[in-house]
């Protein structure tokens, strides 16, 4: 009953990666779009794509952090009284990224769509990466099971900003090729060009980073290291190899095969996490098991899951596709 | 059964309030206080927004669908804005109370759990309904505002059961500080879940009413009462003066499951310092040193609207431990809330009446200045009173977070910094906040300027993307 929590709890961990994820990295391209008139398009494009689905996206937070108090509320006490510092920035990056993103829709005049898409664009960066942090702090055994780690180096600490920098990356990788793909979709070879370009560049950003972040975690979290590379592996495999298909085949295969190997090569990385500490919830320290509440409430969490998958999922890919086929007019 | 483990908890507590709590409250009522008043136009205003949507389509009534239109589009900025405000609600649970959460999460979780579900359909639709104006067929594009309404409403319900747990909770079973079983039916419908959930939701759709009737009130004062303004006004008002009845037959209920289920907050309310028969009502006050100051006083007046009897006894302040009493500053600001809350509904009552009376006799809005003038203070005045409100559930609790279970200074974080993170929150939602009200000012700048007719994008207009499918229905 606790494993099957468990795995709900990750796919909307999971979910949240890849569908909050590539919106997170939209942000980063609209960041590094460049001036106003000159990422004028690309920002554009970003709004349009973004604009219906990021709230949607959102709620996946929303469904783990409930999922994750009321499943295992010991390991919810324990994760907030630890690594408090990253959650609260994360928590105020989230305001100012919702907040930019809705304000920038309806002002416009360009200062004020430069401040409010500032406010979004930055905190679309910081949000993934002080997640990132906490995911690293979590994974590398670094909250105790009783809470009250240290509040510094819980975060601070060569696992977690790996996780803060792979997370940007990644997020910057899956929101690029979702973008080669929205601008393939209304003809606009241009935008296809500058998006593809920066798919490619993330692409080998993050896949070194990972490369990387092999001698990181060999050296710093040896447990996780040990999941990655034993139980993990096939999942560590398949991301990589989706991560280099997708970029052999960022010229040439269909949008639609791109972003499945995108979200293949993100989603697994995730996944990867979630094998690799098993049956832990925190590391090293806390185990799945000893961590959930009564059968009661994880039986109120499956009936809830088992909802969510009748409305929920429909409902999300109504949205989807109405979106894909340009039925939601975002100008 | 509350009363014994008041005793026993009350025996083994640390006088002291840590340091947090103080900041760790702050933080607490400020961003609930600020994302409370998001939450009408989440849940009501989307209502009011799918009347006009349907007057429009089915009378052919272009006025009724711009204002559809235009409502929605506020009400897209609103709730992102509400949608990431809450969320920050949710860290702040772990952030601010992690041994409410650490502890009670099993039981009190379940509530949450069942509003996340609500929240994704809200969001998922909301999205299809805002953008899905130019380019869906009229009943279709009617129909995906539906489910936003529903979950608006199951949303509501589902959050406000959550905080009536902590008012009477219930439905679990505690072993050595843990729970260990848990009834999750008797978590959600606990005893305070039936009148707590009707309050929130009335209260939601009286807000949502009289802030944007307020809002065409005042337009009309300033000389545009064209029927654009009218049906603005007309549509929210008629909604706001068939609730508010309503409320106060359910606030009244209220008043009364509290007496009888929450005897320590009723006396706070009512500001009752010795337990007694012949309690009188006072209306407003100063709670101080065990008795009101000033107010007007009503003879056996609580007695007799808590029991129908002046000889109705009512529990005062005394009869609660000396460790878990609220101090007097608290039980002055609850009972000053209750009054104000209480006022404020009553006047809106009144103008409900004016309204209804206007509209019986002539078939119209009553033509007098002085209903623009109370209409568009009404909308202002409807906030006043959920936060009020708010403020009698949550600050008449204390110091219990779980009533008789949780002293909320024991709930409280043992984690340092809370000013800092509670000044760097007070900036950003000021920002927020002001931002908000610019771009509302703003979009109301930008359609005043277009006029009601010389309005570019009328809803289920000509369709202007290539793929789009031709509207049907087109006037």
């Amino acid at each position: 009953m606790s494993t099957f929590a468990a795995v709900v709890l990750f796919i909307g961990v999971t979910a949240y990666a890849v569908l909050g994820g590539a919106d997170y990295g939209a942000g980063f391209w609209d960041l590094t779009a460049g001036g106003a008139r000159r990422g004028r398009e690309s920002r554009h494009l970003i709004d349009q794509t973004l604009a219906p689905v990021w709230e949607a996206n959102h709620v996946w937070l929303i469904f783990c952090l409930v999922m994750l108090w009321t499943g295992f509320p010991s390991a919810f006490a324990a994760i907030t009284t630890t690594l408090y510092i990253p959650l609260g920035l994360a928590a105020l990056g989230i305001v100012v990224r919702g907040s930019g993103f809705a304000f920038r829709k309806v002002v416009v005049r360009t200062d004020q769509q430069r401040a409010t898409g500032a406010a979004f664009a930055t905190s679309s960066v910081i949000t993934p990466f002080f997640l990132g942090t906490v995911a690293g702090g979590i994974a590398s055994g670094r909250v105790p099971a009783g809470g009250h780690g240290d509040p510094v180096t819980s975060w601070v600490n060569p696992t977690s900003l790996l996780g803060g920098v792979l997370a940007v990356g990644v997020c910057a990788f899956v929101a690029a090729v979702f973008l080669t793909a929205e601008a393939r979709t209304r003809a606009d070879a241009r935008l296809e060009v500058w998006f593809r370009r920066r798919a490619r560049a993330s692409a080998v950003v993050t896949g070194a980073v990972a490369l990387a972040g092999i001698a990181i975690l060999h050296a710093d979290a040896g447990r996780l290291f040990d999941g990655l590379t034993g139980r993990g592996l096939p999942l560590v495999l398949i991301s990589a190899a989706c991560g280099l298909a997708s970029l052999a085949l960022l010229h040439r295969a269909a949008p639609r095969l791109l972003q499945a190997l995108a979200v293949g090569a993100a989603g697994t990385v995730v996944v990867g996490w979630g094998v690799a500490q098993y049956p832990y919830l925190l590391g090293t320290q806390l185990r799945i098991d000893e961590a959930a509440a009564p059968d009661a409430t994880l039986a109120s969490l499956s009936v809830v899951a088992a909802a969510a998958l009748l409305l929920v999922v429909p409902a999300m890919a109504l949205l989807f596709v109405l979106h894909q086929r340009g039925h939601l007019d975002t100008t | 059964m509350p009363g014994l483990s008041l005793v026993t908890v009350g025996a083994s507590l640390v006088p002291a309030d840590p340091a947090q709590l103080l900041p760790a409250r702050e933080q607490m009522a400020f961003t609930l206080g600020f994302h409370i008043i998001l939450v009408p136009f989440g849940v009501a205003f989307t209502f009011l927004m799918l009347i006009a949507n349907a007057r429009g389509i089915r009378r052919n009534d272009e006025t009724a669908l711009l204002l559809a239109r235009r409502w929605s589009q506020v009400a897209a900025v609103l709730f992102a804005v509400g949608a990431v405000s809450g969320t920050v609600l949710s860290f702040e649970l772990g952030l601010l109370w992690p041994r409410l959460m650490g502890t009670y999460g099993a039981a009190f979780g379940i509530p949450f759990a069942i509003e996340g579900l609500f929240f994704f359909l809200e969001a998922i639709f909301v999205a299809i309904y805002v953008f899905g104006w130019q380019r869906m067929r009229p009943w279709p594009h009617f129909w995906t505002g539906v489910p936003v309404v529903l979950s608006g409403i199951g949303g509501t319900l589902s959050v406000v059961a959550a905080n009536a747990w902590m008012n009477q909770p219930g439905g679990f079973t505690m072993r050595d500080g843990e729970i260990v079983e848990v009834r999750p039916l008797e978590v959600i419908f606990n005893g305070a879940f039936g009148f707590e959930a009707v309050h929130m939701l009335l209260a939601a759709y009286m807000v949502a009413g009289f802030v944007v009737a307020g809002v065409y009130a005042a337009g009309m004062l300033r000389g545009r009462r064209d029927r654009y303004h009218r049906l603005g006004l007309a549509i929210p008002l008629t909604v706001a003066a068939l609730v508010t009845p309503l409320q106060i037959f359910v606030g009244d209920i209220a008043a009364r499951e509290v007496y009888r289920n929450e005897p320590a907050k009723f006396a706070a309310i009512e500001a009752v310092p010795t337990t007694g028969t012949h309690v009188p009502e006072v209306l407003g006050g100063y709670y101080a040193n065990g008795k009101v100051h000033g107010g007007i006083e009503i003879p056996s007046g609580a007695s007799l609207l808590s029991g129908y009897s002046p000889s109705t006894r009512i529990q005062g302040l005394d009869a609660i431990p000396a460790e878990v009493r609220p101090p007097d500053r608290l039980v002055a600001i609850v009972h000053l809330s209750f009054d104000t809350m209480v006022g404020i509904g009553t006047a809106l009552l009144g103008l409900s009446a004016w309204y209804a009376l206007a509209w019986w006799r002539r078939r119209d809005l009553p033509r007098s200045r002085w209903f623009l003038r109370a209409t568009t203070v009404s909308g202002v005045l409807a906030v006043v009173a959920l936060e009020a409100g708010w403020v009698v559930t949550e600050v008449g609790r204390q110091p219990w977070t779980v009533t008789g279970h949780l002293l909320t200074r024991d709930a409280v974080t043992t984690s340092g910094n809370l000013w800092l993170f509670f000044a760097a929150t007070l900036a950003l939602y000021v920002a927020v906040g002001a931002t908000t009200v610019y771009v509302l000012r703003l979009l109301r700048r930008r359609w005043r300027d277009q006029g009601g007719a010389a309005e570019t994008d009328v809803p289920y207009g000509p369709a202007r993307g290539p793929e789009a499918t031709p509207a049907a229905g087109q006037p």
